[in-house]
């Protein structure tokens, strides 16, 4: 295997329902019905994709994703602005976990 | 050459097109005569399937004009004349077709770059278009500068910011005017367009708010994978993924109403084609019938099997695609 990650990959995904066809129809029902328009936009949608795709970090969900923003019509400004949201929410999952650290050091010490 | 072999379906296309029961594409109407009048614009924008630009000179003759208003002259079926280029405004025969045809009645659209207004001799351009009530249909592929400029050239958004200013001043876009503006989206880049109910009101909310411009509706259109698109496509190596993506896409509700059903296209030298996309691709309309405008036969030309090739995907993916923007 030459690459791990491999762009033609992601056009083959409906490839993995070579074995337990029948789970991945069911995955990508439920994948397809959770990216329809409900009481979020599709747009809407994508975003929190595209976000969740860089907080993965999923290099084929963040092509795929990138897409669908800008076919939902989103611009570079607001695809940026969800990526540092992802990258915030990241960062601050990081940096709370400080108090754990403060925790396990204040139970030791004088 | 045999029946089998003519009705053979050649392209990923014609497959789609078969498997939606909708195999030979054929005709409706006409209702539209489309008429490309020439190369020339003062822009040259990446995208562009006519390849236009500054140093084009092919241009509708006098004489092929003077047909087409002859023919509208003697087919009331064609109820509006659909201008285009390059910059039409710059063929010396764009006036008098205007006038012409408006005289016998008919719906006029001018497809507009906005640019064109500020261009030297069309000082007097947007005044002509309201005094004829022209609609136009004007080409913005974003509210925002840099993704217009990157499709269209430097400075060509702020330019059509004052295009779009002055046509609203004359009354083009304002309420009950009567005077018809419709802008057009269409991506800058390798992508499908967004809803086009979605954009257009996203389009009227910036536009009004960041420049006080209003307009009628605003048309998606999706580019097609021909002329100048293409070679960006394949420059940047997104052909075969492009053309995936819209093969991906194919909507039979699409195809059902694609405009070439409605619509016939005239070249600059008179060459009757099934769309503007067929004629930069020198596909002219099914042999066997009339190919050029001087042998106009609307009963003939109305029910014509429509010539199709790969490049269709583009206006069957998604909500569709036409010159009057989406069609699903």
């Amino acid at each position: 295997m030459a690459d791990y990650y491999n762009d033609e990959d992601l056009g083959r995904f409906a490839e993995i329902g070579r074995a337990r066809p029948d789970l991945t129809e069911k995955f990508f029902a439920y994948y397809q019905a959770t990216l329809e328009e409900g009481a979020l936009t599709k747009r809407e949608k994508a975003l929190i994709g595209l976000a969740v795709a860089h907080a993965i970090p999923c290099p084929y969900c963040i092509d795929s994703f990138a897409q669908s923003c800008l076919e939902a019509g989103s611009n570079i400004e607001q695809i940026t602005e969800a990526i540092h949201v992802a990258s915030s929410i990241r960062g601050g999952a990081t940096l709370i976990h400080g108090l754990q650290a403060l925790n396990s050091i204040d139970k030791v010490s004088m | 050459m045999t029946v089998s072999l003519i009705m053979a379906q050649s392209t990923v296309f014609d497959a789609a097109l078969s498997r939606s029961g909708q195999f030979p594409l054929r005709a409706m109407r006409i209702d539209t005569l489309q008429i490309n009048v020439g190369k020339k614009c003062n822009q040259a924008c990446g995208h562009c399937h006519v390849e236009a630009g500054p140093n084009r000179t092919e241009e509708m003759t006098r004489e092929t004009a003077e047909t087409i208003i002859e023919v509208l002259r003697r087919n009331e079926q064609l109820e509006t004349l659909d201008i285009t280029g390059g910059a039409p405004e710059l063929n010396p025969s764009f006036r008098t077709l205007v006038i012409e045809a408006r005289a016998l009645g008919r719906h006029v659209i001018d497809r507009c770059n906005l640019t064109i207004l500020f261009v030297p001799g069309q000082e007097t351009l947007a005044d002509f278009l309201a005094e004829n009530r022209v609609e136009v249909v004007a080409s913005l592929p974003y509210y925002l500068a840099d993704r217009t400029d990157a499709q269209r050239g430097g400075g060509v958004f702020e330019q059509s910011i004052a295009g779009l200013h002055r046509l609203n001043a004359l009354g083009y876009g304002q309420p009950d005017s009567g005077l018809v503006l419709n802008l057009v989206y269409n991506p800058t880049g390798a992508f499908l367009p967004p809803a086009q109910a979605d954009i257009e009101g996203e389009y009227r909310r910036e536009l009004e708010k960041r420049h006080g411009i209003v307009f009628n509706h605003l048309y998606t259109i999706t580019n097609m994978p021909i002329a100048r698109f293409k070679h960006f496509l394949e420059r940047t190596g997104n052909y075969d993924r492009y053309l995936r993506k819209l093969a991906g896409a194919f909507n039979p509700a699409a195809a059902a109403s694609v405009m070439c059903r409605s619509l016939i296209s005239v070249g600059y030298d008179g060459t009757l084609s099934d769309c503007d996309f067929n004629q930069m691709l020198d596909l002219p309309v099914w042999e066997g019938g009339p190919r050029h405008i001087r042998d106009f036969d609307y009963d003939q030309l109305s029910a014509r099997r429509i010539v199709t090739g790969e490049h269709c995907l583009g206006c069957t993916a998604g909500s569709g695609s036409s010159c009057g923007g989406a069609t699903a």
